[in-house]
């Protein structure tokens, strides 16, 4: 768990009190925390005044405002039939062998989660991931291994 | 044989121009001038929807109301669509340039531009870009201001009154209409939201005049566009080519001289079979496309296809209407049982007619789509679906 009461106070100063408020102060949580705790949920109702279940509501709707816990660093591997008819079950594969995962799970340690996603735009370079925000294009099993250790260290 | 315009390719979309000369130009004009140029053209939409760009701007421009917007949508989100990205990454300023013109056309001092959060890398390069735009239309003397706006992972707010919803803080529900954007968009405000590439287009009309514009491509399909092209292809990438070509001729270019099918449009176009290359037309007359071009060769199952898409409309649908959230749901879980044997093929026939009626009576875009690539695949395709 994290403290998020100052937090959630200095992102409405930053976004505003707003309806619209809401989304951008969800994603910047997101970027610090990862994930969003019923906790920040909570706060985030309180500031805006609105229902912690409007919190809730707009938050799951969108599959990048997690609300169940993920790692530091979030790997998204593309599914859609061009990244699937390259190889994503070998990116796949290799990833939960060095991660010790399977896909939707995230390490003990909370360094790395394991997801697959929807067309992220990289077609004409399939296979490809994200990790957090980095499109990684072209994949090789080889490659996996080399970019994962980048993260290690 | 039908008339083709064959394969050429064009250079519009990525060509370093000057910003300030096009942009003056646009500030002289009247916003009625504006409009007519863009009307001459013939310009449609370039996200796959295909309204006429000038009736937009016109609509949205004869509203009273003195608070408009003008939106770009940048959440490109349709499989095989990758064009905008490449679009933002390489001339930003044309699209803040599309605005601005949309802007003094309509007459809106404020533009969100909405980028889907799978793009949020191009950020930080974006807003400097932003900002020496934001000096250049001051210096001539625009009113006009942009924002940002980033998704949060969501096929659906490529839909318009989806992503007015997501901009305004709620889940992304796909409105109903009418009301439509030109009077009721973001905010309740009349909004003009245009796809990225509609707008840059925009901008090279007024720069070359809406008649060099119009000479290119067809009577239902004027101009130039860029297409996407992946799958089965010895030259993936994003190429700028004249509208009116036939599938053949762009499988000529792009095949691998054994492609067996061609999916137009994403998967909420349509699938093309061999035998129909030679007489489809690649634009609004024949199979449209937001861009999306997947060549697949015959070691493709066509199955693994479809059941790919349809997966990705059963996670994709927002649940609100029955029709889309129920409907690709059993569409999935009936091409999995006529796979398995567990209904016989004639169950196939069924699930084309939910397709159909998904097509009547769902909300939006996304589930009225489904059935295209369904029944494109299914009919074309059937025994690799059966056996």
């Amino acid at each position: 768990m994290y403290q998020v009461g100052n937090l959630v106070k200095k992102l409405s100063d930053k976004h505003g009190r707003k309806r619209e408020s809401l989304i951008p102060i969800l994603q910047d949580i997101v970027e610090k925390h990862n994930y969003l705790t019923d906790e920040a949920m909570v706060e985030v109702a309180k500031e805006l005044e609105i229902s912690a279940a409007e919190v809730y509501g707009t938050a799951s709707f969108y599959t990048f405002l997690d609300t169940q816990v993920r790692g530091k660093y979030v790997i998204r591997v593309c599914k859609t039939i061009t990244c699937s008819m390259k190889g994503k079950e070998e990116i796949v594969q290799i990833l939960e062998d060095m991660l010790k995962i399977k896909v939707g799970e995230t390490t003990s340690d909370r360094n790395f989660s394991l997801i697959e996603t929807n067309c992220i735009g990289w077609c004409h370079k399939a296979p490809a991931m994200l990790i957090n925000e980095i499109p990684y294009t072209e994949l090789t099993p080889e490659k996996v291994v080399e970019i994962i250790k980048g993260y290690l260290h | 044989m039908m008339e083709t315009k064959g394969l050429n390719k064009v250079g519009l979309i990525f060509e370093k121009i000057d910003p300030r000369e096009v942009l003056t130009k646009a500030y002289n004009m009247s916003s009625g001038e504006v409009i007519q140029n863009i009307l001459d053209s013939g310009l449609k939409g370039r996200g796959g929807a295909g309204f006429p760009t000038g009736l937009k701007w016109k609509y949205a421009g004869a509203e009273k109301e003195k608070e408009k917007y003008i939106v770009c949508n940048a959440d490109e989100g349709e499989p095989g669509t990758f064009k905008d990205r490449e679009i933002l990454d390489k001339v930003a300023y044309k699209v803040y340039g599309g605005m601005a013109i949309a802007g003094k056309a309509i007459g809106a001092k404020n533009g969100i531009v909405y980028l889907r959060a799978e793009y949020k890398f191009l950020l930080p390069q974006l807003m400097k870009e932003l900002e020496v735009f934001h000096k250049l239309i001051d210096e001539i003397g625009f009113d006009f201001k942009i924002r940002f706006c980033l998704g949060s992972g969501a096929y659906i707010c490529g839909e318009e009154s989806a992503l007015f919803e997501s901009i305004q803080g709620d889940r992304g529900e796909p409105r109903n209409k009418p009301p439509y954007p030109t009077s009721s968009g973001v905010f309740g405000k009349p909004t003009s939201i245009n796809n990225v590439e509609t707008l840059v287009s925009a901008m090279m009309i007024i720069m070359h005049g809406p008649a060099s514009y119009s000479q290119l491509g067809t009577k239902d399909s004027r101009g130039s566009k860029v297409f996407s092209v992946s799958g089965d292809t010895p030259t993936p990438g994003i190429f700028e080519l004249e509208l009116g070509m036939s599938v053949q001729e762009f499988v000529n270019e792009f095949g691998d001289g054994d492609t067996k099918a061609v999916q137009v449009g994403g998967a909420s176009g349509f699938c093309v079979p061999r035998k129909k290359f030679q007489n489809a037309i690649i634009g609004f007359e024949g199979v449209p496309t937001g861009g999306s071009m997947k060549l697949f060769n015959s070691s493709r199952s066509m199955y693994n296809v479809l059941h790919n898409y349809l997966d990705f409309f059963a996670e994709e649908s927002c649940g609100q209407c029955t029709p889309c959230r129920v409907g690709c749901q059993q569409l999935l879980k009936g091409v999995e049982k006529v796979k398995k044997g567990e209904a016989k093929s004639t169950y196939l026939n069924e699930l084309v007619k939910l397709a159909d009626t998904m097509k009547i009576a769902s909300k939006c875009g996304l589930g009225q789509s489904v059935g295209n690539a369904f029944r494109t695949i299914v009919e074309n395709f059937r025994e690799e679906i059966i056996y």
